[in-house]
C-alpha cells in the first residue's frame, strides 16, 4: 500500500539511523523515485512574496541543511483571506483549517523531490516525525558525512554481519491482516427438515433417462441485484489473412470461319511518273544495271544448272548397241484350230495385260471357197483369245458367222468386239461373262488346277448379234473401227455430242465402194419395237441358246446402218473401192458440267440396251470435229473426203459429196491407212511396193514417198514408244524397222520373223515390264517379240526431232508446189510471147519510102539553119543544093 | 532535264527488257507499290507482294550473320526461269528471264 511504505521507509530509515553506524541514511530524497507523493506531504510553490512574508526565503531563511520552518495556523489563513485564490496556500486551505494544532512545518524541498520547491506536511504525526528526524538527522548527518568517510575507508575492512534487532512494527502487519481471512461474526446455523407428516410417507419413484434432458436443472442465472464487471477477460486472438475472392472465365476457343479480303496497293499514273523521273531512281538504275547485265549473259551463255550426267545417258543411247534385235518371246499355235488357216488380224486386249484376240480365216481364195463351200460351213472360224500363261491352249473363242477379216474391242467396254465379216456381216460379241477368265488366266495354275472342267473344254462364246445380210456390205469388210466415245454422228453426218461417254457407233469399210456407219442403239422411230424390246429384256432373261448374253438382242438379224457414205470418183465416173480408212481422233472439251454422266450410267454391256439414239433436235452439233477421212483403196489411190451428207435439193435424198482430194501416189492396193499416235495428223500408207507419209492439210502429195521395195509389204504399224519409228510388214515374213530420224531410204532393220508373209503388226500398250511385238503370220502363227530397249525408249528430243522433219517435209514440198508454179507461169509466159509475135502488123512499102522520104528532107531543112547559123552558107549554095 | 532523265530511264530499261530471254522487268519502290512493270497486273502484284518479303527476310539473314554486310543481289533458279532481284535502300528492280534451253 503506497502510502504506506515511505513512511515505513521513513520510519525504517529513522530506524536505522537509531541503529547507527554503517548503514547509509536513507535521506527522503529516497521517497523520489515513487512517482507519487505522501498524503501528508503536499508540495507547494511559493513565490518570492510569500517566502518574505512568512520568512522562509529560499536558501536564506530556509536552507538545505534547515529546511524546516514552523508556519503559523493563523498567519497562513490570513494570507488566504487576504489574497484568496492568490494565495499559494489556496490549495491546502480545508486542511489548514482543520489542523489541529496552531503550527505547520514547511520543508523546503531543495532537490525538488516532491516536485515543487517547498512541501507542506499535512499531518501532526508526520510533523512531529520530521522534526524529530532533522534533529537528529541534523547531528547524524554531520556524523553521516564522517561515517561515509569513514565507510568508504572501512569498506576494505571485512564486513561484519548484522546483528538482529528487534522487531518494530511498522505497520506491515496491517496487510497481513487485512489479507487474512477472519471471522467478522459468529456463524449462523440453521436447521432445515421437512413437515413430519411427510416423514415416512410412502414414497413413489420413478426413472427417467438421462437423454431425455430434463435433467434437473440449475441453470445460473444473472443477478438482477448486482451486476459484476468482469475486469479481466482471457480470450484468444488469431490474426488471418484477408480473403479474396476472384474469378476467371476462360475463352472458348473454337475455330470459325474468316475470312479477310485485301487489295494491292497501287499507283496512281501520275505518281508513277513522278518515281520515275526521280533522281533516285536514275541512280538505282545505273548502279544495278551492271549486275543484271552480267547474270542475264551469264544465264544465256551457259545453262549452269543442266544436268550433264543425266543427259549422257540419252546420247548414249541412241549410238547404236548391238543388241537391237526383236527377240521372240513368246510364239501361239494352236493346234485344231490353226490348221491351214492364217490370222487375219490380231488385237492386244485393251485393259487386261498378256492377252491378245486373234482372228483366223482361211486360206483360200475365192473360188477354193466356192469349191469348199461345205467343208467351211462345219468348220466354223473363230477368234481366239491367247494368254501368255498358258502357251498351248486358247482361253476364249468366239464362234463367228463367217470369217472375220478383222474387228476391234469397245474402247469404253473392252467387253464388247465388234467384227467385220467375209461376207460383208457385223458381228458384235460380249464376253462379260468371260472376262474373269480372262484375267484369272494371269494368276497362274492354281485357277486352273481348282477347275479341271474348265481346263479342257474351252469356252466358246457364241456372237450375240449380227446384221442382216441385205443391210451390210456387199463385199468382206476389210476394216472397222470405233467412234470415240467423245462424240457421235448423227443422221446427217454431223458430228454431235455424245451424252454417254460410251462409244455406241463404229464405221465399216468394204470394196463395194461405201463406208457404213453403224450404231450399237436401237434405233428410235418404231415405238413398238422398243417396248417388245423391253418386255423381253424383263420378262425372259434367258431366251438365247448357248447362253448368249442378251446385250444386243435389239440388234440381231436386223441392224442397219444410218449412214452410207459412198466413194464417188472425183474427175471420172465410178467408185472408189476402200481398203482401209482412218479418220481424226478427235477429243472433245465439254465446257458445261451437268453435261457429265454420272458413273453409274457407266454400266458394262447393259448400258447398251438402255441407250437410245436421241432424237435430232436434241443432239447438240459439235464444231471443232474433223469429219474428213483418209481412205486407202484398192487401186492404190488415197482418197481424202468428208463424211457428212449432203442434202439434194431435188429429191430430198442424202449424198455424199465428191471426195475433196485423190492421190494416185501409189501403184497397188493400200493394204494399211494408220495415223501416228504421236502426231494428230500424220498418216501412214503402206501400199504393197511402197509406203507413204501424209500430213493432214498437206493437200499436194505425201510429205514422204518411199522407193518402190522389192517385196511387197503387206502391213505397216506405228511404234507407240517412239515417234520416228514404225514397222513394216513384209511377204517374205521380215519385219522392217524403219527409223525416220536414222535413213528414210531404208530401213534400219530388218528381222526375219517366219517364213510366211507376216498379216498383222501390233505393239502392246499396256504390257507393264516389257515392250512387247505381236507379230502374226500367214501360217496361224503368233509371234510375241520383245522389243529392245533402243526401240523402246525415246529420246527426249525425238519428238521435236520428227516434228521438225516432218516440217521441213512439208516446207519442201511447198518449194517444189512453188517452183512447179513458177516454172508453169513462165512456160505460159514464153507461150504467150511466142504467141505474140506475129501479132505485130507489117508495114507496106509505100509508107516506108514516104517516111524515108520525110526523114531526108527534115535532115536537109536542118542542115541549112545549121550553116546559116554558122555563117558558112551563101544563099546561091543553099539554092544549088535543092 | 527531267524528260532527258526519264529518257535515260526508259533506255536503261528497255536495255535489260532486251535480252534475249527476259519474260518481264518490274521497278518496285521501297514500300513495294510496283512503279514499272512489262507484265500484266496481277502477276506484276503477286511477284512484288512475294519478293518483297522474301527480299527482307534475306537482307535480315545476311545482316544478322555480319552486321557491316549487305544484300546486294539474289537470283533464284527454278525449273522454268529464273528471278534476278537487286534490292537498294528506295526501290527494287525484279527481272525474271528464261535461260538458255
Amino acid at each position: 500500500m503506497p502510502p504506506k511504505r515511505p513512511k515505513s521507509r521513513g520510519s525504517s530509515g529513522t530506524s536505522k539511523n537509531k541503529g547507527k553506524d554503517n548503514a547509509k541514511i536513507p535521506a527522503p530524497d529516497e521517497g523520489a523515485p515513487e512517482s507519487g507523493h505522501p498524503e501528508y506531504i503536499f508540495p507547494l510553490v511559493l513565490t518570492s512574496a510569500t517566502q518574505e512574508l512568512f520568512g522562509c526565503r529560499a536558501d536564506e531563511d530556509v536552507t538545505g541543511e534547515n529546511p524546516y520552518k514552523l508556519l503559523k495556523k493563523e498567519d497562513m489563513i490570513q494570507d488566504m483571506k487576504t489574497r484568496a485564490a492568490v494565495s499559494d496556500f489556496s490549495p491546502v486551505k480545508q486542511t489548514v483549517l482543520e489542523y489541529p494544532e496552531d503550527e505547520l512545518l514547511l520543508v523546503f524541498d531543495r532537490d525538488f523531490t516532491y516536485g515543487q520547491g517547498f512541501y507542506l506536511v499535512l499531518t501532526v504525526e508526520a510533523k512531529e516525525n520530521m522534526l524529530k528526524s532533522p534533529v537528529q538527522g541534523d547531528d547524524e548527518e554531520l556524523m553521516e558525512d564522517e561515517e561515509v568517510e569513514e565507510e568508504e575507508e572501512e569498506d576494505m575492512i571485512v564486513p561484519r554481519t548484522p546483528e538482529p534487532h528487534l522487531w518494530v512494527s511498522l505497520g506491515s502487519e496491517q496487510e497481513v491482516e487485512d489479507e487474512s481471512v477472519t471471522e467478522s461474526r459468529p456463524r449462523l446455523r440453521c436447521k432445515i427438515s421437512p413437515v413430519m407428516r411427510l416423514c415416512g410417507a410412502p414414497v413413489c419413484f420413478s426413472d427417467r433417462s438421462a437423454v431425455d434432458g430434463k435433467e434437473p436443472e440449475c441453470p445460473s442465472y444473472e443477478d438482477k441485484s448486482f451486476s459484476i464487471r468482469r475486469m479481466e477477460r482471457h480470450t484468444a486472438v488469431q490474426a488471418s489473412g484477408d480473403t479474396r475472392h476472384s474469378s476467371t472465365q476462360t475463352l472458348w476457343k473454337f475455330p470459325k470461319n474468316m475470312w479477310t479480303q485485301y487489295k494491292p496497293r497501287e499507283f496512281s499514273p501520275e505518281e508513277k511518273e513522278d518515281q520515275l523521273r526521280s533522281e533516285h531512281l536514275k541512280n538505282f538504275l545505273t548502279s544495278v544495271l551492271m549486275r543484271f547485265e552480267i547474270s542475264l549473259q551469264q544465264n544465256l551463255i551457259m545453262d549452269v544448272f543442266s544436268d550433264d550426267w543425266a543427259g549422257l545417258s540419252e546420247e548414249d543411247l541412241s549410238a547404236g548397241r548391238a543388241e537391237a534385235q526383236l527377240k521372240e518371246y513368246q510364239s501361239f499355235m494352236d493346234l485344231h484350230f490353226s490348221r491351214e488357216k492364217s490370222i487375219s488380224q490380231l488385237h492386244w486386249h485393251p485393259t487386261i495385260s498378256g492377252v491378245i484376240a486373234v482372228a483366223m480365216m482361211e486360206r483360200l481364195s475365192i473360188e477354193e471357197r466356192i469349191d469348199n463351200s461345205t467343208k467351211l460351213l462345219l468348220n466354223p472360224s473363230y477368234i481366239l483369245f491367247w494368254s501368255f500363261t498358258d502357251p498351248i491352249n486358247p482361253q476364249l473363242q468366239l464362234e463367228c458367222p463367217e470369217d472375220v477379216l478383222c474387228f476391234q474391242f469397245c474402247p469404253s467396254d473392252p467387253n464388247i468386239i465388234v467384227g467385220g465379216c467375209f461376207n460383208g456381216q457385223v458381228v458384235l460379241w460380249d464376253i462379260s461373262a468371260h472376262v474373269e477368265r480372262l484375267q484369272d488366266t494371269r494368276s497362274g495354275s492354281e485357277h486352273i488346277s481348282n477347275k479341271p472342267d474348265q481346263n479342257n473344254a474351252i469356252p466358246v462364246v457364241r456372237y450375240c448379234a449380227v446384221s442382216g445380210i441385205e443391210n451390210g456390205h456387199k463385199a468382206q469388210i476389210t476394216d472397222i473401227q470405233w467412234l470415240p466415245e467423245t462424240f457421235e454422228v448423227s443422221r446427217l453426218g454431223i458430228p454431235v455430242e455424245n451424252p454417254s461417254r460410251l462409244s455406241v457407233q463404229m464405221v465399216t469399210c468394204a470394196p463395194d465402194c461405201c463406208l457404213l456407219f453403224w450404231d450399237l442403239r436401237p434405233p428410235r422411230v418404231v415405238s413398238q419395237s422398243l417396248t417388245d424390246v423391253k418386255q423381253k429384256s424383263e420378262d425372259k432373261p434367258l431366251e438365247n441358246p448357248h447362253g448368249v448374253p442378251n446385250t444386243f438382242k435389239h440388234l440381231n438379224l436386223t441392224w442397219k446402218p444410218f449412214i452410207r457414205v459412198s466413194l464417188p470418183k472425183i474427175v471420172s465416173s465410178g467408185e472408189y473401192s476402200p481398203l482401209k480408212f482412218s479418220f481424226r481422233d478427235n477429243t472433245v472439251d465439254y465446257v458445261t458440267a451437268d453435261k457429265l454422266p454420272q458413273e453409274a450410267e457407266r454400266e458394262e454391256g447393259c448400258g447398251f440396251a438402255q441407250l437410245r439414239v436421241p432424237s435430232a433436235k436434241q443432239q447438240k452439233p459439235l464444231e471443232n470435229i474433223c469429219t474428213k477421212l483418209y481412205v486407202g483403196t484398192e487401186d492404190g489411190e488415197v482418197v481424202y473426203t468428208d463424211w457428212k451428207m449432203e442434202k439434194d435439193n431435188d429429191s430430198g435424198r442424202l449424198f455424199s459429196a465428191k471426195p475433196t482430194h485423190q492421190f494416185s501416189s501409189h501403184h497397188s492396193l493400200v493394204n494399211t491407212v494408220s495415223r501416228s499416235p504421236f502426231f494428230k495428223d500424220i498418216i501412214l500408207t503402206v501400199a504393197s511396193y511402197s509406203f507413204a507419209i501424209w500430213k493432214e492439210g498437206v493437200m499436194s502429195g505425201p510429205i514422204l514417198m518411199s522407193t518402190c521395195s522389192k517385196v511387197m509389204s503387206t502391213v505397216g504399224h506405228w511404234s507407240l514408244s517412239r515417234p520416228a519409228v514404225f514397222f513394216i510388214g513384209k511377204e517374205d515374213g521380215n519385219v522392217e524397222i524403219w527409223d525416220l530420224l536414222q535413213n528414210t531410204r531404208e530401213p534400219s532393220q530388218t528381222q526375219n520373223i517366219s517364213t510366211a508373209s507376216i498379216t498383222c503388226i501390233k505393239t502392246s500398250s499396256s504390257s507393264g515390264k516389257h515392250h512387247l511385238l505381236a507379230v502374226s503370220d500367214h501360217i496361224g502363227t503368233l509371234h510375241i517379240l520383245q522389243i529392245p530397249w533402243t526401240l523402246r525408249k525415246s529420246s527426249s528430243n525425238e519428238r521435236q526431232n520428227v516434228r521438225k522433219y516432218f516440217e521441213k517435209e512439208e516446207e519442201r514440198l511447198e518449194y517444189f508446189e512453188k517452183r512447179q508454179e513458177k516454172q508453169k507461169k513462165e512456160m505460159e509466159a514464153q507461150q504467150l510471147r511466142k504467141k505474140t509475135e506475129p501479132v505485130v502488123p507489117l508495114k507496106q512499102d509505100e509508107e516506108l519510102e514516104a517516111e524515108a522520104l520525110k526523114g531526108y528532107e527534115q535532115f536537109l531543112a536542118l542542115e541549112k539553119v545549121i550553116l546559116k547559123n554558122m555563117g558558112l552558107l551563101t544563099e546561091t549554095e543553099d539554092q544549088s543544093d535543092l | 532535264m527531267s524528260g532527258l532523265k526519264f529518257a535515260e530511264v526508259e533506255d536503261t530499261l528497255k536495255r535489260i527488257q532486251g535480252y534475249n530471254g527476259v519474260i518481264g522487268t518490274i521497278v518496285v519502290n521501297g514500300e513495294g507499290i510496283p512503279i514499272r512493270t512489262t507484265l500484266d497486273n496481277s502477276t506484276t502484284v503477286q511477284y512484288v507482294g512475294l519478293l518483297h518479303q522474301l527480299i527482307l527476310k534475306a537482307r535480315s539473314t545476311v545482316r544478322d550473320i555480319d552486321p557491316q554486310n549487305d544484300l546486294t543481289f539474289l537470283r533464284i533458279r527454278s525449273k522454268k526461269h529464273e528471278i534476278i532481284v537487286a534490292p537498294d535502300k528506295e526501290f527494287l528492280m525484279i527481272v525474271i528471264q528464261n535461260p538458255a534451253e
